[in-house]
C-alpha cells in the first residue's frame, strides 16, 4: 500500500456475479486481484477451481469472504453487486473504508430511500430520495474518491476475451487515471469522464429501453421499429437524466448511446431477455423466478416512472412499460398506445 | 446588566491573554520575511504549473491589457499613483522581449513576473499594528456599546449613558464553547454569511467579545477608499482583496497569501459568498478561490509536519437582521442581474467616512435585534469535529483528515483533487448556513405574505409581478394568520430534524409572533415591506423589499405548503 507503483498493489473486487468476474479478469491481467464472494461455497469454488458460476477466472484472482481483509489489503476496490444488495454490502464494508480508498463501482441501478415505506406505497419520488450507487457510497462511508464503470460491457463477451471498451467516470482525475491504468489492456479500452452522475444515469436508465427492445423483438418486429424505440428512448433517457442532475453530453458517448445500442440488440442482456420473454407470454414473476441474476430494469422502470410523475417529464416509453409490467396492460395495446403518442419534434434537448 | 436569555457567561476571557503570542502579531513582526515568502511561493507556482514560455507571455500580455483597462475605466482613490508608469514599463519590457525563446527570454519573463507579483503581494499584505489594534478595539467596543445603548433606550441621549450592555442587543449564540476550544488547538477559518456592510464590523466585535485572538480578514480594497474603514481594517489585520483584478498572477498571489497565513497559524475570516447577498437569500453558491486555500493550507501542513500538523477548522457563522439598511439597493441589483442574464460589474459604491458614520448611527439607533449564530465546526474537507477537534463521520466514526490527502499511503499534492474537496467544502458550508440560520418572525411574515401575493399572480414572471402597484396587494388578516400558523408548524418540524434554528421570539401565541414580525420586518425603510393597515388588512408598501426579506426563507422547500 505504501508503494508508488500501482502495479504492485492488490486490487479488490466485491461481487462474484458474471460482471464482477469479468471485471476481476480484466484487472487480473495487470495486477493481483482479491475477489470477494458472499457465500463460502463460491469462495471455495474460486480458490479451488479457479472459476465462479462456471466462469473461468484468471490465475491472478484470489477469493475471499472477508470484507475487512479486502479494505485493509486494497486501496482500490471495485464493488460490483446488484443494486438491491448494495446498501447492505457498503454498510458492512464501510467500517473499514477510509478517505484514501478509491471505489469504482459497476452497478447499474438505483437505491431508494424508503424511510419505512415500500416502494409501491410511494406514489411519486423526489430526486433526493433516489441514490445512484456513488451517492450511496458517499452517504454510507468515509470514501470520497468514488467512480463508476459504464459502457457496452456484456460480461459474457468480456469473459470470452473479445475486444471492448468502457468508461470510468469520477469527479476526481486521480480515480479516472488509476482506473484507466488498472483496466487497460490490448483489447480493452478505457475512456474517462468527469460527469459521474451523468455516466451512472446512462448505465441505469438504458435498462428501461432494453426491456422495451426485448419486447419488440419478442413480438416479432424488425429493425425499423427498434430504430424508432432506441432513438425515442434516448430522448427519454436524456429528459430523465437531466432532471436527476446529469448532462446531455454523457448520453452521447460510449456509456450512453454505445451501451444503449448494445443492450437493445443483445439477447445476452438480462433486461432485453426479460422483455423478450414477456412478449412471448410469460408472466413477470415467472421470468424473475427463473432468472439467475437480477434484471435491474424492472426496478428502474418503477423508480423512473415515479420520478417522472413528480417532475412531469414526458416519458411515454417508461410509462407504457410500467403499465405492462405492473398494471397488466397487454404489450399489443401498450405498443398501439405508444404509436399514437403525439411526438412532434425529433430533437429538442440540444 | 440584565440579559433576557443567556446561560452563557456575560464576558469571555481571552483564550490567549498575552497578545504577543497571537500568530497575527508574530506574522506582523515578521512581515517582511512573510511577504517575501509569499512572493517566492507565488512565483514558483506560476513558473512550475506547466505553462510554457509562450503561454506565460500570453498571460503577461493579458494581465497588462486587463490592468490598463482597469486603470482607465475604473480608477479608485486607493490606487497607487505610479500605476500607469509601472504598467508602461512592463509594456516596454514585453515589447523588447526576445521573440526567440532563449535563456535570456526565460530570465526576462521571470523578472517581469517577479516584479508584478511583488507589487501585488505588497498591496495585499496587511499591516497589523498592536498599538492600533488596542485603540481600534477600544473604539469599536466602546462605540458599538454606546450606539447600541442608544438604540436600546431609544434616544440619542443614551449615547452618553454609562450603561453598556452590548451583548443584550446582539445575541451571540450557537457553538461558542467549541469555537473557543478549537481556536486553542488549531487554526480557525471563520466563514460568515454576508448581508450588510455592517457585517465586518459586527464580526470584528464578536471575535473580540468571544475572547478570540485577532483574525486576519480579506477585506475588499474598495473599503480602503474610505478613511475610517482603512484605519480600522489595517489595525485589525486585514489584507486587501481587489475584486477588479481578475488576472492569474493576482489571483495566485492572493491565494498564496491566504494559504501561507493559514499555514502560519493565523485564524482567518472571509465571506465565502464573495459579496453581500443581493437577493437576500442565504448563500447557495460560494466563491471557491479563497476557500480553496483552506484545503491547500491543510494539505501543505500535513505534508510539512505529518502527525504534528496543525488542524484547520472551518466555522460557519450566520448573521440575522430584521432590517438590512441596503436592502432596497441590493434587491434592485439582484433583479438587474437576473433580468439581463448577464454578469454584472460591481461598481464601487460612492460612500465616504461621513456616510459610514451616519449609517452606523442610523443603524444602531434604529436597529433592532441582531443575532450571530456560531455554527458547528468542520475540518477542512467538511466533516464535523468534536470539542477536541477530532473529525467524525455521519455514523460517529473517527476520521483521520490526513487520509484525504494520501495516495498509496503517502501525502501527495493533487491540485484537481484539492479543487474537488473545495467543491465539497463549499457544499457543506452552504448546507450548514441553512441549518445554522435562526428564523426570525420578520422573515417568516415576509415569506408567507409574499407567497400569498405571488400565488394570485402565478402566471406572471417575477419581474412583471413586482411591477404590480403595491396598493393592489392586501391580504385578509385571518387568511394570513391561518397560513402563517401552518408554515410556522412546518418550520418547527424542520427545526426538529435540525434543518434550521429559530429565534426565541418565534415561539408563543401566534398573534404575538405575527405582530412582532410586522413590527420588525424592514422596520426603517421609508416604505415598509409589510404592515397591518387601519382596516386590519395585511398590506405591502414595497413589494421589492418584501421579496428581499422573503428570500431569507428560500431553500427550505416551504413553498410547497402554501
Amino acid at each position: 500500500m505504501t508503494s508508488n507503483n500501482i502495479y504492485d498493489m492488490t486490487v479488490g473486487v466485491i461481487g462474484a456475479g458474471s460482471f464482477g468476474c469479468a471485471v476481476a479478469n480484466i484487472l487480473a491481467e495487470n495486477v493481483p486481484v482479491l475477489l470477494y464472494a458472499r457465500t463460502q461455497k463460491l469462495v471455495n469454488q474460486i480458490q479451488q477451481e479457479h472459476q465462479a458460476r462456471n466462469i473461468p477466472l484468471h490465475s491472478n484472482v484470489t477469493g475471499t469472504g472477508d470484507l475487512e481483509l479486502v479494505a485493509n489489503t486494497c486501496s482500490v476496490i471495485f464493488p460490483v453487486v446488484p443494486s438491491s444488495n448494495f446498501r447492505s454490502m457498503i454498510s458492512d464494508l464501510s467500517p473499514y473504508l477510509k478517505p484514501y480508498h478509491i471505489l469504482i463501482h459497476g452497478t447499474k441501478g438505483f437505491e431508494v430511500q424508503l424511510n419505512g415505506h415500500t416502494l409501491d406505497q410511494l406514489k411519486t419520488l423526489h430526486k433526493d430520495q433516489v441514490y445512484t450507487m456513488s451517492e450511496l457510497i458517499r452517504h454510507e462511508s468515509q470514501a470520497v474518491r468514488v467512480g463508476c464503470l459504464a459502457g457496452p460491457n456484456l460480461a459474457k463477451e468480456i469473459n470470452e476475451l473479445q475486444p471492448a471498451a468502457t468508461v470510468v467516470a469520477s469527479h476526481f482525475d486521480e480515480v479516472i487515471d488509476i482506473g484507466q491504468k488498472l483496466l487497460k489492456s490490448d483489447r480493452f479500452g478505457v475512456f474517462g469522464n468527469n460527469d459521474l452522475i451523468g455516466i451512472e444515469l446512462c448505465g441505469v436508465l438504458k435498462n428501461i429501453i432494453a426491456v422495451g427492445a426485448g419486447a419488440l423483438s419478442g413480438l416479432g418486429y424488425g429493425d425499423n421499429t427498434k430504430g424508432l424505440l432506441i432513438s425515442r428512448g434516448m430522448v427519454e433517457l436524456i429528459y430523465l437524466g437531466r432532471a436527476l442532475g446529469g448532462n446531455v453530453e454523457a448520453f452521447l458517448g460510449l456509456a450512453g448511446v454505445g451501451d444503449l445500442v448494445t443492450t437493445c440488440s443483445s439477447n445476452l442482456s438480462r433486461n432485453f431477455t426479460l422483455g423478450y420473454r414477456l412478449a412471448k407470454g410469460e408472466s413477470l414473476s415467472e421470468i424473475l423466478d427463473s432468472m439467475e441474476e437480477v434484471a435491474e430494469g424492472v426496478n428502474t422502470i418503477k423508480i423512473a416512472k415515479k420520478l417522472s410523475d413528480n417532475y412531469r417529464i414526458r416519458t411515454p416509453i417508461t410509462n407504457t412499460l410500467y403499465q405492462v409490467l405492473f398494471e397488466d396492460l397487454s404489450l399489443d395495446v401498450g405498443l398501439h398506445q405508444l404509436m399514437k403518442y403525439p411526438f412532434s419534434q425529433d430533437i429538442d434537448f440540444l | 446588566m440584565s440579559s433576557n436569555h443567556s446561560n452563557s457567561p456575560k464576558t469571555y476571557p481571552p483564550i490567549l491573554p498575552t497578545r504577543s503570542e497571537w500568530p497575527v502579531v508574530q506574522l506582523s513582526k515578521n512581515r517582511k520575511e512573510f511577504v517575501s515568502n509569499v512572493i517566492d511561493e507565488t512565483i514558483s507556482k506560476l513558473l512550475h504549473n506547466g505553462l510554457g514560455d509562450q503561454q506565460l507571455v500570453e498571460e503577461l500580455e493579458m494581465t497588462l491589457y486587463l490592468e490598463n483597462n482597469r486603470i482607465r475605466r475604473n480608477p479608485w482613490k486607493v490606487d497607487p499613483e505610479d500605476e500607469e508608469e509601472f504598467w508602461a514599463d512592463i509594456k516596454t519590457q514585453l515589447l523588447n522581449l526576445n521573440p526567440i525563446i532563449s535563456d535570456t527570454g526565460d530570465r526576462e519573463i521571470a523578472e517581469m513576473i517577479e516584479s508584478i507579483v511583488t507589487r501585488y503581494a505588497e498591496e495585499i499584505a496587511g499591516n497589523f499594528k498592536q498599538s492600533r489594534y488596542r485603540m481600534a478595539r477600544t473604539i469599536i467596543t466602546f462605540g458599538f456599546a454606546r450606539l447600541l445603548n442608544a438604540a436600546r433606550l431609544k434616544g440619542p441621549r443614551a449615547l452618553f449613558s454609562a450603561q453598556l450592555d452590548l451583548q443584550d442587543k446582539i445575541q451571540v449564540n450557537g457553538e461558542i464553547d467549541q469555537l473557543r476550544s478549537l481556536a486553542k488547538i488549531g487554526t480557525v477559518v471563520m466563514v460568515p454569511t454576508h448581508f450588510s456592510n455592517l457585517d465586518s464590523a459586527l464580526i470584528g466585535w464578536v471575535i473580540q467579545y468571544l475572547g478570540l485572538p485577532a483574525f486576519i480578514y480579506g477585506a475588499g480594497l474598495n473599503l480602503f477608499n474610505i478613511g475610517i474603514f482603512a484605519y480600522f481594517m489595517n489595525s485589525l489585520g486585514a489584507y486587501k482583496v481587489d475584486r477588479r483584478k481578475k488576472n492569474l498572477m493576482y489571483l495566485e498571489t492572493l491565494k498564496t497569501y491566504s494559504t501561507e497565513a493559514l499555514n502560519y497559524g493565523c485564524h482567518s475570516l472571509f465571506f465565502p459568498g464573495g459579496t453581500r447577498s443581493r437577493s437576500g437569500r442565504i448563500e447557495e453558491k460560494l466563491k471557491l478561490g479563497l476557500l480553496s486555500t483552506t484545503i491547500e493550507a491543510q494539505r501543505c501542513n500535513y505534508l510539512q509536519h505529518a502527525t504534528e500538523a496543525t488542524k484547520i477548522f472551518v466555522v460557519p457563522v450566520v448573521l440575522n437582521y430584521h432590517f438590512v439598511l441596503e436592502a432596497p439597493i441590493l434587491i434592485h441589483q439582484f433583479l438587474e442581474q437576473q433580468g439581463q442574464e448577464r454578469y454584472y460589474v460591481e461598481s464601487d459604491e460612492k460612500i465616504n467616512s461621513y456616510k459610514i458614520l451616519k449609517f452606523l448611527v442610523k443603524f444602531f439607533t434604529k436597529g433592532s435585534d441582531i443575532s450571530v449564530t456560531i455554527g458547528k465546526a468542520m475540518d477542512a474537507v467538511g466533516n464535523y469535529v468534536d470539542q477536541q477537534g477530532n473529525s467524525v463521520d455521519l455514523k460517529g466514526r473517527a476520521i483521520d483528515t490526513s487520509d484525504y490527502f494520501k495516495s498509496f499511503g503517502a501525502i501527495n499534492k493533487d491540485p484537481q483533487r484539492d479543487m474537488e474537496y473545495t467543491n465539497m467544502l463549499a457544499e457543506r458550508i452552504t448546507g450548514e448556513f441553512h441549518r445554522t440560520n435562526r428564523v426570525f418572525s420578520s422573515h417568516l411574515v415576509a415569506f408567507v405574505a409574499f407567497r400569498m401575493f405571488r400565488q394570485r399572480h402565478s402566471k406572471l414572471d417575477i419581474f412583471d409581478f413586482l411591477r404590480i402597484p403595491s396598493e393592489e396587494m392586501s391580504l385578509d388578516y385571518q387568511a394570513f394568520l391561518d397560513q402563517f400558523k401552518h408554515i410556522r408548524e412546518k418550520v418547527f418540524e424542520l427545526k426538529a430534524v435540525g434543518a434550521l434554528q429559530t429565534a426565541f421570539h418565534l415561539e408563543g401565541p401566534i398573534e404575538q409572533v405575527i405582530s412582532h414580525g410586522l413590527d420588525n420586518v424592514g422596520l426603517y425603510h421609508a416604505k415598509r415591506p409589510l404592515i397591518k393597515d387601519k382596516q386590519g388588512k395585511i398590506v405591502s408598501q414595497d413589494l421589492y423589499t418584501l421579496y428581499y426579506y422573503h428570500n431569507r426563507m428560500h431553500g427550505y422547500d416551504l413553498e410547497q405548503y402554501l
